[in-house]
């Protein structure tokens, strides 16, 4: 059976939107499956050697459950996205879902292939000693390349 | 059911189960089971879906004491 491959392209760096990434890479890595991931725009936030500045936000973002019903003025308010993340983070925590450094790490013990996008990199002013190690730069002739080949592929 | 080697999972969520069970199989040889105990639900689908692309037979899936549990035979 031939190794099944799947590519994804990560453009969000929201605590929600950093997760699936993550946990598909991770899962198909843990099948077998040989697994590349382009970061470009704000999902270059997920190859940050720190990874404590990604966040969630109430605003704009009606389907978030919140303990109480907040009217939107509220969720302007000063460290309501900071209130929102621990929150979010702690429920995530007592319910036994990984953080993004660990789903990281596992990706990388498993061989996914991280790629950040030299243009967005540039573009945000991104240095290379912000990133993890092991992280390729590339662009999107490079991506297409390996993304033609897939089983899967995702824009996330 | 004899098995060589158990790994608990419980209290780990998607996708941990699956991703750690694989790694507790990579020091493994072909042919001693595994057996793993979890407590996500989704982990009952997961596990079958797992073992069917792998190769690694799930020669038992069930529920104990709340839990579910495992056996995997490494192919």
């Amino acid at each position: 059976m031939a190794t099944k491959k799947m590519a994804i392209i990560a453009t969000k760096g929201a605590l929600d939107m950093a997760y699936p990434p993550l946990i598909l890479a991770s899962t198909a890595a843990a099948l077998g499956w040989d697994v590349q991931i382009f970061f470009t725009f704000y999902g270059l936030q997920l190859l940050r050697k720190d990874l404590s500045g990604i966040a969630i936000s109430p605003l704009a973002n009606p389907a978030m459950p919140m303990p109480v019903p907040m009217p939107v003025i509220v969720s302007v308010l000063p460290g309501m996205q900071a209130m929102a993340t621990s929150m979010m983070k702690a429920k995530m925590k007592k319910k036994g879902v990984a953080s993004l450094a660990e789903l990281r790490d596992l990706c990388q013990e498993a061989d996914v292939k991280f790629i950040a996008c030299q243009m967005t990199v540039d573009l945000f002013e991104f240095e290379k000693s912000d990133f993890i190690d092991g992280v390729e730069y590339g662009g999107a002739a490079m991506f297409m390349k390996f993304a033609g080949e897939t089983d899967v592929c995702l824009f996330i | 059911m004899n098995f060589d080697k158990e790994f608990d999972a419980s209290g780990l969520a998607c996708p941990l189960p699956i991703v750690k069970t694989k790694k507790s199989l990579n020091d493994m040889a072909s042919g001693q089971v595994l057996r793993v105990v979890a407590t996500d639900p989704g982990s009952v689908c997961d596990m079958a879906a797992f073992a069917e692309q792998t190769g690694n037979a799930l020669l038992q899936s069930g529920e104990e004491g709340g839990k579910y549990v495992f056996f995997l035979k490494k192919a």
